[in-house]
């Protein structure tokens, strides 16, 4: 069994430990520092990414914020003249209203007039006319009667 | 190679197994005496792993591109691998053993994965070379240890949750096992390789009788892909063992 | 290949492969029934499998070892 002929583990001994140096050496100078410093190189680079990406994000939402709040501003504009818009319409129409209700009865009360004085005529001229018909016909039947007490009873009799 | 091997144990013909032969170490040049200094099979293989760690973390990662290449890739999935192995199993504080956790790791996974090309020679299949690992391990975790933790590093051994009568009894069995730990994590890694390593040559043994050499080629295929496997579970294996070892130095107690 | 004991021995220590393939098989067999019943914490328990399917083996790999060693070294 060539594993127990002691006579060759010197030799293999020997440049066991030359390569494992060698090995050692080559790892811990060059290779490992290389590798972690690509590694932290990498891992920074992502980190930076993320932080960029997570700063656009948020650039983003601050525009979208932004443009709310302009829309709403701009909502809350369009509802302040609609509103001032709709009190000042309402005033005008009120004015007219009453301008026109005032109007209205003013021509109401004018007419109410007219007809009472219409209506005063009226009576008047019925009482006359029926003074004189009652005169005539009391001096048609023969009878001379006081044209006061025709009057009178014409008068009582209109009122009753 | 071949002919050396042949030389060896002289023509016998017909159906011979020599499945140890692959093992044997010989200098690279001239037939001379194997002292500790001769340029050997070993010297090359193990030069050839050195020479595709460098190809591996240093070559290929050479552009330090933030968005790596394949090969790049392949180094961070390495460091990343064995990194979080050191952090998970052996705790946060054990992070200063990772170079030399990543030694190991890299010489064990490139010398297997070089043995495993047709004619080579497997290194790590040679107990000289795993005690030596082993041992490496042992000694830095017991160092460290009693360095890090005083003679508290005994509690290690003084199972402290259990009934005090069993103490002693427990102790006597934490000390073997201790002790038994370099040579299971030596054995386990080379026993493994030389077994697969042994286990194909004999199936192309069989490949000499005509009639089996067909079942013989897709067994060799299937060992091989199980050896691919092997060679990988056993560098995680010994790694993650250091780690477990490297665990107990820094926090004894159970 | 003439036969001796040595030989024998090396058989019987190959069986020592099987008691550890029944092991493997042990370990393998119940962290998978495990990890079926909560397959969200198998993840973080392959290190422990692994540790557990290397000790088991390492057992059968001694039996391995003294059958190679009956048959070659001694």
């Amino acid at each position: 069994m060539p594993q127990l002929d002691f006579s060759t583990w010197g030799n293999q001994i020997f440049w066991l430990i030359v390569t494992l140096i060698a090995i050692y050496f080559i790892l811990s100078r060059i290779a490992l520092p290389r590798i972690s410093a690509v590694l932290a190189e990498r891992t920074g680079t992502i980190t930076n990414d993320i932080a960029a990406a997570e700063d656009l994000k948020q650039k983003a939402k601050d525009a979208e914020a932004a443009y709310e709040k302009a829309l709403a501003d701009a909502r809350v504009e369009a509802n302040r003249i609609v509103a001032e818009t709709r009190s000042e319409i309402q005033a005008d129409l009120d004015a007219a209203t009453a301008k026109a209700d005032a109007e209205i009865a003013a021509k109401t009360a004018e007419g109410e007039k007219a007809i009472a004085e219409i209506r005063a005529n009226a009576m008047e001229s019925v009482e006359t006319v029926a003074k004189d018909t009652a005169q005539a016909i009391v001096s048609g039947l023969g009878f001379s009667a006081e044209a006061a007490s025709v009057d009178k009873a014409v008068a009582d009799r209109m009122k009753g | 190679m071949a002919t050396e091997t042949a030389a060896a144990h002289g023509d016998e013909g017909g159906l011979v197994f020599h499945p140890m032969d692959q093992f044997i170490v010989t200098p690279l040049f001239g037939d001379g005496p194997v002292h500790w200094y001769t340029i050997t099979n070993v010297t090359l293989w193990m030069a050839l792993a050195i020479v595709a760690v460098i190809v591996l973390m240093v070559l290929a990662t050479s552009r330090r591109a933030t968005i790596p290449s394949r090969g790049q890739s392949i180094a961070e999935l390495a460091y990343g691998f064995v990194y979080k192995m050191v952090e998970d199993v052996a705790g946060k504080d054990a992070v200063g053993f990772f170079p030399y956790i990543m030694t190991l790791f890299l010489f064990i996974v490139s010398a297997n994965f070089l043995g495993l090309i047709p004619m080579s020679f497997t290194t790590t299949s040679h107990f000289a070379v795993t005690v030596v690992l082993a041992l490496a391990v042992f000694l830095t975790v017991t160092i460290y240890g009693f360095m890090k933790n005083g003679s508290k590093f005994l509690g290690l051994f003084w199972v402290a949750s259990a009934p005090l009568a069993l103490r002693p009894i427990l102790a006597i069995i934490e000390v073997i096992s201790y002790f038994v730990r370099p040579v299971s994590h030596s054995i386990r890694l080379a026993g493994n390789v030389m077994a697969g390593h042994a286990v194909i040559k004999v199936f192309a043994g069989f490949a000499a009788i005509a009639v089996i050499s067909p079942v013989s080629v897709v067994a060799i295929t299937a060992m091989y892909g199980l050896e691919v496997l092997v060679a990988f579970i056993q560098a995680y294996v010994f790694t993650i063992l250091t780690c477990v070892y490297l665990k107990d130095a820094l926090h004894p107690g159970h | 290949m003439e036969g001796d004991l040595a030989h024998i021995g090396a058989g019987l220590a190959a069986i020592g492969s099987g008691a550890a393939a029944i092991g493997v098989g042990n370990v393998a067999g119940n962290f998978l029934s495990g990890a079926l019943r909560n397959p969200s914490a198998a993840g973080g328990q392959t290190a422990t499998l692994f540790i557990g399917i290397a000790f088991a083996e390492a057992l059968g790999i001694f039996a391995f070892l003294v059958a190679l060693l009956l048959m070659f070294a001694v």
